[in-house]
């Protein structure tokens, strides 16, 4: 096996004096003049989908590399706080995997693919046992096996986690996995480019362009599959709780490559970010705040979430405090608390009271668990919010409310891709994780997105595998030399402008039409008028100039990312504007309530000319759930 | 509210650099990142500094503050007089690549070495059952965000670049006593943590542990653990024999890698 630093041919003409990694070379002999790399599969992104993915494709045999653009171990993931949502049934033996699918669709507002909700709700429980083997410690029951807490929309106490910081444990597990298999690693290398053949031939994946943020140097990876696990979008926004990485890579690329994206309308504001001091608005506070008893109230003292119990979760949310307090210890004869409504529920409902004029003084609400719970409760069960609000807040959890108000945390929308195998509609193109779509319908609920990961993880993994194996007598796809300079090109573009825009400016200013124009509430004029912005904003990167030079140069690096961002905020405009009704993750306040036309109905994007890079928008029906889970579902009009 | 802050940040690459004067507006409640990331969008837009979650999970911004290794992200701006120039260079023990960021590659090569967990079977109904107060331990050492700060701290390393091919440092004594406590491994690490990744080195002055920012124990909980467990292991022929026939309070019977 190369090592990831060795190229193809394992000639090193040009080594790194420091990391010993290869370089370029302008030297004729070498094909393209850049480095360059042999493999099955490559995984773009080292988040949990991406290192389950990797562990899965050099499971079933493929030579698998993982490219990602942060060092390994820094991925999204690690922000995770809650847990992972498996019906393991370890504290409530009740729960099983109709349940969870169920709950999962009802939270999505049954515009999920029930496909994917089911694979998710049956295989998640293998897959955190499966996270055990690997040296996970999770929180114990009394009898040992692994705790499971309470959240938002789960009809049990169903996540498995370590305290506040199961995202960490996550990932620290998948990644020493990874390095005790002995994965390639290419860190802190970012991806631009996905190749593919000629549509004449059959448009299938031939390989990858990147550069070494360390350096600055170009890389091309030769493969036949690549599986994009690259995040979500999130950084386009101004509070969010999402990091820099968060440009919507994947989506992007994707659509050049030309797949298609759904239910891009769809982007989850999670209910309780940060909102003071300013430099933490939007870092996320974990819903297990809520789950282990936290309540919401306006400035006058009221748990205002009883006020907005809409009549789709009237029968299973509490109608009284007490019903709801009594909940946490009796969940047989009392219902959930309203605070533990699916996200977009709270989110909106927050929203409404801030803008009401009872908001907290920094522009928040109150998150209370000081109230409810010992002190020594607080910090054995939420160990990193009191750290986080004592350090940056100087708010002690234990003893006062947080201030909380909506951040952008997630896009619900992503990949279409074949709900068994991850395949996108891209010959050797998958998608998985956040950057995939229609696993959570119009709304995700908290805990999914971690099992989420790890079920189509390793699904698109062994997938592509399989599909490597399967094409191996074929010859491969071959990259094209042009469109590798083409793509080096289009990298350096950037350094041959003077005097041109600041990327620094142009991501600001993407970031404020986000917020104010396609934010929690939205109109069919700001919508409008986002997508002009937009356009302005394309223009202006045209002329995009950045100072200094190719190493480790975040400058030039945030130049490129703009391409990704721009493409992915058109795509949520679009679609926001042409679903003309409210639903999860997208509320319009010209069309107030769900419309049962729109029930039946997925949005679809695709860009049909690169080079125009204009977005195509087209509706699609939703696959139909087959009637055995139908059943499932009280009533037909849930159904629909 | 705000003020302007002067900050002096090491600027270069390998073949050398000096630090530079910036003088930047800030804001309440702002962090060192925020006033840099300032720095980036409006004075020095190729001005290299790692970062990624902002909240200090990460452990991705580490780096020297006014001399003292710190997270960028976790070390607020009220910490230092408004008059005082806050100084921030790159960790001292890893190679520059560019200004703020160091080559850490150091660390990804140790973990290569540690012997991956290798658990015990499961039980007949596919689960594995373990007590809360026997992962407690483990758990510990693994809300370990990577920063690395315990690494530059620590003067085996830091003053002694020699060291680094025998020595794998605090974070990876963690890793090492994490496994050796865990219930149910199989593996007896302790030969190997003591040998190959120089346990014996640590002279238990503590600095690792004054510069956790998650607060872990590094010292006392780990290291001194993990340094008596190897020398039962080493001199103790009875505790020796007891490991291989019985077992050590553990779930696993362990076989020495």
């Amino acid at each position: 096996m190369t090592t990831p630093h060795e190229n193809a041919s394992g000639h090193n003409p040009d080594r790194h004096p420091m990391t010993g990694n290869v370089m370029s070379s302008d030297s004729p002999s070498e094909p393209h003049g850049f480095e360059e790399h042999t493999y099955d599969v490559v995984v773009i992104g080292a988040g949990g989908a991406g290192l389950r993915a990797a562990i899965a494709a050099h499971d079933a045999g493929a030579k698998t590399a993982i490219v990602c653009k942060s060092l390994l171990g820094k991925a999204h993931t690690v922000m995770a706080e809650g847990g992972i949502a498996a019906a393991m049934g370890n504290v409530y033996a009740d729960d099983n995997w109709k349940v969870h699918f169920r709950d999962t669709m009802r939270g999505g507002k049954m515009l999920n693919n029930w496909r994917m909700a089911q694979l998710h709700a049956q295989e998640a429980p293998e897959r955190v046992i499966e996270l055990e083997e690997w040296g996970a410690l999770f929180d114990r029951t009394d009898d040992g096996l692994i705790s499971q807490r309470d959240f938002g929309g789960h009809r049990y106490a169903r996540l498995a986690h370590v305290g506040d910081r199961t995202g960490l444990e996550m990932i620290r597990t998948l990644q020493q996995r990874a390095v005790a298999l002995g994965i390639d690693v290419f860190m802190e290398c970012t991806i631009t480019e996905v190749f593919t053949t000629p549509a004449d031939e059959g448009g299938r994946v031939s390989g990858a362009f990147g550069y070494w943020r360390e350096s600055g140097r170009f890389v091309v990876f030769h493969a036949p599959c690549m599986i994009l696990a690259t995040g979500g979008i999130g950084k386009s926004y101004q509070v969010t709780s999402n990091s820099w990485e968060y440009t919507g890579d994947g989506h992007a690329l994707a659509m050049r490559t030309g797949a298609s994206l759904l239910n891009m309308e769809f982007v989850q504001f999670h209910p309780t970010g940060m909102v003071w001091p300013p430099s933490v608005k939007g870092i996320l506070v974990t819903e297990s705040v809520r789950g282990d008893g936290g309540v919401l109230r306006n400035s006058e003292g009221n748990r205002f979430m009883f006020d907005y119990i809409p009549e789709y979760f009237k029968s299973e949310t509490a109608e009284t405090e007490e019903e709801g307090d009594r909940w946490y210890d009796d969940k047989k004869n009392n219902r959930r608390p309203p605070e533990l409504l699916p996200r977009d529920e709270v989110a909106r409902a927050i929203n409404t009271e801030i803008k009401a004029g009872r908001g907290s003084p920094h522009g928040g609400v109150f998150l209370d668990i000081a109230s409810r719970r010992t002190p020594e409760f607080i910090k054995r069960r939420l160990p990193s919010m009191y750290h986080q609000f004592k350090e940056l807040a100087d708010v002690d959890i234990t003893a006062e409310p947080m201030e909380i108000g909506p951040t952008c945390h997630y896009v619900m929308g992503g990949v279409e891709v074949d709900a068994d195998t991850g395949a996108s509609k891209v010959d050797g193109l998958y998608a998985v994780g956040e950057v995939a779509g229609g696993m959570h319908g119009s709304n995700r609920l908290g805990g999914n997105s971690l099992s989420d990961l790890l079920v189509f993880g390793c699904r698109a993994g062994l997938n592509a595998a399989y599909h490597a194996e399967r094409t191996k007598d074929t010859a491969r796809p071959q990259v094209d030399g042009d469109e590798v300079k083409a793509a080096a090109q289009r990298a350096l573009a950037p350094f041959s402008h003077e005097g041109g825009e600041n990327p620094y400016t142009i991501q600001h200013d993407l970031q404020d039409v986000m917020q104010r124009l396609v934010g929690i509430i939205r109109t069919a004029d700001e919508l409008t008028e986002s997508l002009k912005e937009i356009e302005s904003l394309k223009e202006r990167t045209e002329n995009l100039a950045v100072e200094g030079h190719r190493q480790y140069n975040p400058g030039w690096h945030l130049a490129l990312d703009l391409v990704n961002m721009l493409t992915v905020s058109e795509c949520i405009a679009t679609a926001a504007l042409e679903r003309t009704e409210s639903r999860g993750g997208h509320s319009r306040d010209d069309f107030p309530g769900p419309d049962d036309s729109w029930a039946t109905k997925n949005l679809v994007l695709t860009m049909p000319d690169r080079a125009n890079g204009r977005v195509q928008l087209d509706h699609q029906p939703l696959p139909v759930m087959p009637d055995e889970l139908k059943t499932l579902f009280d009533t037909q009009s849930e159904v629909r | 509210m705000g003020y302007d802050l002067k900050m002096r940040l090491w600027r270069g690459d390998a073949t050398g650099g000096e630090l530079g004067d910036f003088t930047v507006a800030v804001e309440e409640g702002e962090v060192v990142l925020d006033a840099i990331h300032r720095i980036q969008a409006t004075q020095a837009g190729d001005l290299a500094v790692r970062w990624n979650c902002k909240a200090g999970k990460c452990g991705s911004c580490s780096a020297e503050i006014n001399g003292r290794p710190r997270l960028m992200c976790m070390t607020r701006l009220t910490d230092f007089a408004e008059s005082e120039a806050i100084t921030v260079a790159p960790m001292r023990a890893f190679p520059v690549i560019r200004d703020l960021v160091t080559d850490v590659s150091f660390n990804y090569e140790k973990a290569k070495e540690v012997p991956a967990f290798a658990p015990t079977p499961r039980d007949a109904d596919g689960r594995r059952r373990m007590q809360q107060v026997d992962v407690e331990r483990g758990q510990e050492f693994r809300k370990c965000i990577e920063c690395f700060l315990c690494q530059d701290v620590c003067h085996v390393v830091r003053d002694h670049d020699d060291n680094k091919p025998a020595f794998a440092g605090p974070r990876f004594f963690l890793r090492y006593a994490e496994l050796d406590m865990h219930p149910l491994d199989t593996n007896d690490r302790r030969e190997l943590a003591q040998g190959a990744a120089g346990l014996g080195m640590c002279n238990i002055t503590k600095c690792c542990t004054e510069v956790c920012p998650e607060g872990i124990k590094i010292t006392d909980n780990a290291i001194i653990p993990m340094k008596e467990r190897v020398v039962d292991r080493k001199f103790d022929p009875v505790t020796w024999l007891g490991s291989k026939i019985f077992t050590r309070g553990d779930t696993a019977q362990r076989d020495e890698v």
